[in-house]
């Protein structure tokens, strides 16, 4: 009996979600008293796998097969669930992230697997009843679920469970799986990604903004503010609506739930859609000129005033205790 | 080409969400039910592709028939028939199942889900379906065309998209970008009325999960303000208090 936990890598390399997992596995099995091993699928450096022993894994398999270089949801989702049979996991862990999305249901039905999606936390485990914790209704709410199957499948929502450091010495092990060509038949025709920006699902802290900015042209400050916090931009529906911003992104019931340390929404007057989307944020800042602004009654601090005057301010306050 | 579109019956996205029975359960009392907004997005592609090619589209939902006027909407908005399974839609693998059972006898081309629905926020079902009817699925797309038997789709990935080209069939959860909702006009509204909405009865699938219970989140505390001449404050107190910088 084992856990499996699945790290996803971009461009070779491991992100902060697959940090989440691989800690979520560690302490499930210290929980469980199961062996854990990492799967790693894609061309990944034998250094960047190193990093999975800082974690507390001891074992990684890598499947590098000329194949599976880039994400395709089937093969993946095949190789997994081979990995998984192999060693008869009775637990696989991955990040409930864009393509975990796409992964979680597929290795669940290949396993007979009950699937708990967007988990944030560990199980509650009273002999062989599992309990867990996930968002529902766009975090409105939390529910608790119950899962009912010996195998299960976990997909965690990224940046709501801290990876823990808690280092050990790593074993690769490459492995060779058996893909079924009807599973490679999705043709990867471009990748278009921006580089220099920080992934919003993943982003410790998020800095969006409203209808309040009047326009896209008034943009460069809210930029300019994430890149000296080293934070995502966002945006409200309106903004995305109105193509002021790409909809990717929209936070919001209707965009995307982030659950980023810090989330300072400018120019947001916080309605109840826009509120679902970000509500689970640890500490949030709103900065809108109206003082009857929703948003200020679920914020943690405030400011009330003109975005264009604030914030060239906040850019210069920021600078200078980084500066420090 | 024919096109199935899985509809999901949501509270409107400015309901109250609170609980019943010890809360055990969502109460549904005064809640406004909508389409689920990603799978109108589906609805809408559907109708767009469906023109296109003069294929057809039928819709399918899960649910008892407090569900009907939903699937009216979907009728009006320009699908050609309609398909309800008779029973509470209890969670993302029962829902699966019965899709798949209807689609396997009824051969699609395409099925489109939203990519997730706005309640349980699964993303669950396009997934399961993929895997049961052993046909592609992908997850979050933000562009559908289809060519012939071939579809080009643009799928989100962690800072950008994925262009991809699939052969048909496959299943595809739709988000914001592949289409704008459509708002059914008059002639719609009026020929939704005597289309097709077919009655069918559930197959057993077995309880793999269960939500026992649910919990609302605690409210924050009473918002700090800082004065606008004074942003200095507003960084140390994200520095010392709440030590995110």
């Amino acid at each position: 009996m084992s856990i499996l936990v699945y790290i996803e890598n971009v461009e070779g390399e491991l992100k902060k979600s697959a940090y989440e997992t691989l800690s979520y596995g560690k302490a499930l099995g210290d929980m469980t008293g199961e062996e854990v091993t990492a799967l790693s699928i894609g061309n990944v450096s034998g250094e960047q796998l190193e990093k999975v022993g800082k974690y507390g894994v001891k074992k990684v398999i890598e499947v590098n097969t000329k194949d599976l270089s880039h994400f395709l949801n089937q093969a993946y989702a095949s190789v997994i669930s081979e990995v998984a049979k192999n060693l008869h996991t009775n637990t696989v862990v991955l990040a409930n992230s864009f393509s975990g999305k796409g992964l979680a249901p597929r290795v669940a039905a290949k396993l007979s697997a009950a699937l708990a999606d967007g988990a944030i936390s560990l199980p509650e485990i009273s002999g062989a009843a599992w309990t867990i914790k996930k968002a529902v209704f766009s975090n409105k709410a939390i529910a608790t679920e119950e899962l009912h199957e010996q195998k299960k499948v976990i997909a965690i929502t990224p940046n709501s469970l801290e990876a823990k450091v808690s280092p050990v010495e790593v074993t690769v092990e490459k492995y060779e799986p058996q893909v079924l060509p009807a599973d490679l038949s999705t043709i990867i025709k471009d990748i278009v990604r921006a580089t220099d920006k920080i992934s919003l699902p993943e982003a410790d802290i998020v800095v969006s903004a409203g209808r309040g900015m009047k326009g896209p042209e008034n943009w460069a400050m809210i930029e300019e503010l994430a890149q000296v916090l080293g934070a995502a931009t966002a945006c409200s529906k309106p903004v995305s609506d109105a193509g002021w911003r790409p909809h990717e992104e929209h936070v919001g019931q209707t965009g995307l739930a982030v659950t980023p340390n810090l989330y300072i929404a400018i120019g947001i007057s916080g309605a109840i859609q826009h509120l679902a989307g970000v509500s689970a944020s640890k500490t949030i800042v709103v900065i809108n000129k109206d003082p009857e602004a929703p948003f200020f009654k679920v914020a943690d601090y405030g400011i009330v005033g003109d975005a264009f005057e604030v914030i060239p301010q906040l850019i210069e306050a920021i600078k200078a205790y980084k500066n420090n | 080409m024919k096109i199935l579109v899985c509809l999901s019956n949501v509270p409107d996205t400015t309901s109250k969400i609170t609980f019943t029975d010890n809360n055990t359960s969502f109460n549904s009392a005064g809640v406004q039910y909508i389409i689920n907004p990603y799978d109108e997005i589906a609805l809408s592609r559907a109708v767009e592709l469906a023109a296109e090619a003069q294929g057809t589209v039928t819709v399918i939902h899960v649910g008892e028939s407090s569900s009907d006027a939903t699937i009216r909407k979907a009728l009006a908005v320009g699908a050609d028939d309609a398909v309800r399974i008779d029973s509470v839609a209890r969670d993302a693998w029962f829902v699966a199942n019965q899709i798949a059972h209807y689609a396997k006898a009824h051969a699609f081309d395409l099925i489109l889900t939203g990519r997730e629905s706005i309640d349980y926020n699964g993303a669950q079902v396009q997934g399961f379906l993929g895997e049961l009817l052993e046909i592609p699925s992908i997850s979050i797309a933000k562009k559908l065309d289809i060519n012939s038997m071939e579809a080009s789709v643009e799928r989100e990935i962690e800072g950008g998209k994925e262009v991809m080209i699939v052969s048909l069939p496959i299943v595809v959860g739709t988000a914001e970008g592949v289409a704008e909702p459509k708002i059914p006009n008059m002639r719609g509204i009026m020929t939704a009325r005597t289309k097709s909405l077919q009655v069918l009865d559930p197959i057993a699938v077995p309880v793999l999960s269960k939500i026992t219970h649910y919990d609302t989140p605690a409210p924050r505390g009473e918002v700090k303000l800082i004065d606008k001449a004074n942003v200095e404050q507003l960084v140390q107190l994200l520095h010392s208090e709440a030590k995110v910088i």
